[in-house]
């Protein structure tokens, strides 16, 4: 260090800096996760590959990909934007990195900016991963992609929302617990292999109230029937987001 | 390149670092900072001393901005660490006592990070062989030794080119070799003109390092001072030396200031308190000479830090 010295020389990076910077290594500690890459790339291929090509579930007319592949993109967006977030949030704040981070330059929305992007960038690899797979299984899909798009950023924000909910007020062992158990649970009764009709009409209507019903849903209408705005769909998820996203900047601890 | 950076410290330069004025912070029923008053001066390393419990960290963590005070005043280079957090997170270094890593993240990945959110950060590389972590830069946090952890968070706390680093407890844990190479780095801090507040209950850290020195206990500072200041005041000294066994003392105490004492210890060992000046040296070996006793391993025996405190306290520091 004889070239150099401590010489204070305080300055924060740009702020835009500071955010890359941070989503690139969230991303990083995401993909360098094995259980995660598990529950974000392994169980939902594993779904669609496996469902699509045995006949298990009665999925109703047509190709079952094309019934199965909306609601394993479904399933995607909640593996990653719900218990990925969570347990991952737990452990960093846990960890103490949250409390860290928060003696940097490091603003605290930017934060959560950059884990935003972190969460975006993985569900961009994998729906891009899950939409090849799915027509190398004679998925043909059609509606708004527009649609489709909203969809995917409403689900994103709501999960997101109980995602860090779950993080920032539970211990981090509660929430790695809790959040799988919500995922196996959301899985089967959140109509992502099991058609709602499946389901007796009083606990159906309970269920369709549920984040990944409505998320699966509306990217069933769209991509497998054409149909337009889901605005129902959307309405749920638009709600839970609120919701979500409220309680978590109200009641999230930063350690 | 040992210029202050113009314009980077608009407040006044003899103001204090860190300013705290009646200080309470409680956790529940109980207060672990009672009343604190405490000045940091700039460019200066302070030690702040106590025992576990005291209300080093609380203190520390509250001109860290992680919290709020109950009662009293904090102000680090003169801004509120609260309400101020934005302008003074990118001028103060923080060493936390433990975590702070993601537990998937490699050292030098970690730090790059670090360095990633600051504008003008310290060479990566030559930090990490600086603090000897050149063999695990590799190494994903969680498999760290917790020596090498430490020092992560201490590189971690410094690679920004901070003003003001708050390090907690930098050495607890530290093997002597790690130990001093942090001392090194702290010294080294000290010199390029970084204002330092380490906490720690090593009394011989204080000693080494610090120019100024808070005794904590019970959420209060009770004594401040430079280490000689405080080993100095107050405090006795004592003067050992070796004779023949059953000296008369009778003789010696007549030829001492009053409030001196002598006494012996074991057969041939004596101890001698008081006031221990070059007179009372004189004397003690004039007397030896007229008694015809040589007097071995004659030695003064200064207070340490660790005397003060338990002479403050009642309490040994490292209960």
């Amino acid at each position: 260090m004889s070239a150099e010295t401590f010489t204070p020389r305080p300055g924060a990076a740009p702020l835009s800096r500071m955010i890359r910077a941070q989503a690139a290594l969230e991303t990083r500690m995401l993909l360098r996760n094995g259980e995660q890459l598990l529950l974000t790339v392994v169980i939902p291929t594993l779904l669609l590959v496996l469902f699509s090509a045995v006949d298990i579930v009665d999925t109703g007319e047509g190709k079952a990909v094309d019934f199965l592949a909306p609601g394993v993109l479904a399933l995607a967006v909640m593996s990653t934007a719900f218990t990925g977030q969570a347990i991952a949030t737990g452990f960093e704040r846990r960890y103490g990195v949250l409390k860290r981070l928060g003696a940097t330059p490091l603003p605290r929305w930017a934060l959560m900016t950059a884990k935003t992007c972190s969460v975006l960038v993985t569900e961009v690899l994998q729906i891009a991963l899950l939409t090849v797979i799915a027509f190398a299984l004679g998925w043909s899909p059609q509606g708004n992609p527009f649609a489709v798009l909203l969809l995917l950023v409403l689900g994103t924000a709501a999960f997101s929302g109980l995602g860090l909910l779950m993080a920032g007020t539970l211990k981090a062992e509660v929430t790695l617990a809790a959040a799988n158990l919500v995922f196996l649970l959301l899985l089967v009764g959140g109509g992502v292999i099991v058609p709602m009709e499946k389901f007796p009409g009083g606990v159906r209507a309970v269920l369709e109230l549920l984040p990944i019903s409505a998320l699966s849903d509306g990217l069933r209408d769209v991509l497998q029937h054409g149909a337009g705005m889901p605005w129902g769909d959307l309405g749920i998820l638009a709600v839970w987001a609120v919701l979500g996203l409220g309680a978590a900047a109200k009641l999230f601890r930063w350690e | 390149m040992r210029s202050v950076f113009p314009g980077d410290t608009p407040e006044a330069p003899d103001r204090p670092a860190v300013e705290i004025r009646g200080l309470v912070k409680r956790y529940g029923p109980k207060a672990a900072v009672d009343g604190l008053d405490l000045s940091v001066a700039r460019g200066g390393l302070t030690a702040v001393l106590g025992p576990n419990g005291a209300g080093k960290t609380t203190t520390i963590e509250t001109c860290e901005g992680y919290r709020r005070p109950d009662a009293g005043t904090v102000r680090v280079l003169g801004l509120d660490p609260v309400a101020d957090s934005a302008a003074l997170r990118p001028r103060v270094g923080v060493m936390l006592q433990s975590g702070g890593v993601y537990a998937g993240a490699r050292a030098e990945e970690m730090l790059r990070h670090v360095a990633a959110l600051h504008a003008h950060p310290l060479d990566v590389p030559s930090l990490i062989d600086r603090l000897g972590l050149g063999s695990c830069g590799r190494t994903a946090y969680r498999r760290l030794s917790g020596g090498q952890q430490q020092r992560l968070a201490l590189a971690m706390a410094v690679v920004g080119r901070p003003e003001l680093v708050f390090l907690d407890e930098p050495t607890a844990g530290l093997d002597p070799q790690a130990r001093h190479a942090t001392w090194d780095l702290v010294r080294e801090l000290r010199t390029d003109g970084v204002t330092v507040v380490l906490t720690t209950h090593y009394m011989d850290e204080a000693e080494a390092l610090a120019d100024d020195v808070a005794i904590i206990d019970s959420g209060r500072v009770i004594a401040q001072g430079s280490p000689e200041e405080l080993c100095r005041g107050g405090a006795e000294n004592t003067l050992r030396f070796s004779g023949r066994p059953g000296l008369d003392l009778g003789s010696l105490l007549k030829a001492l200031p009053a409030e001196s004492t002598a006494t012996e210890l074991t057969p041939g060992t004596y101890r001698v308190g008081g006031r221990i000046d070059p007179q009372l040296l004189a004397t003690v070996t004039t007397w030896c000479a007229q008694n015809g006793v040589m007097p071995d391993r004659i030695a003064v025996e200064r207070h340490t830090l660790e005397d003060v405190f338990l002479e403050l306290t009642g309490k040994e520091l490292r209960a």
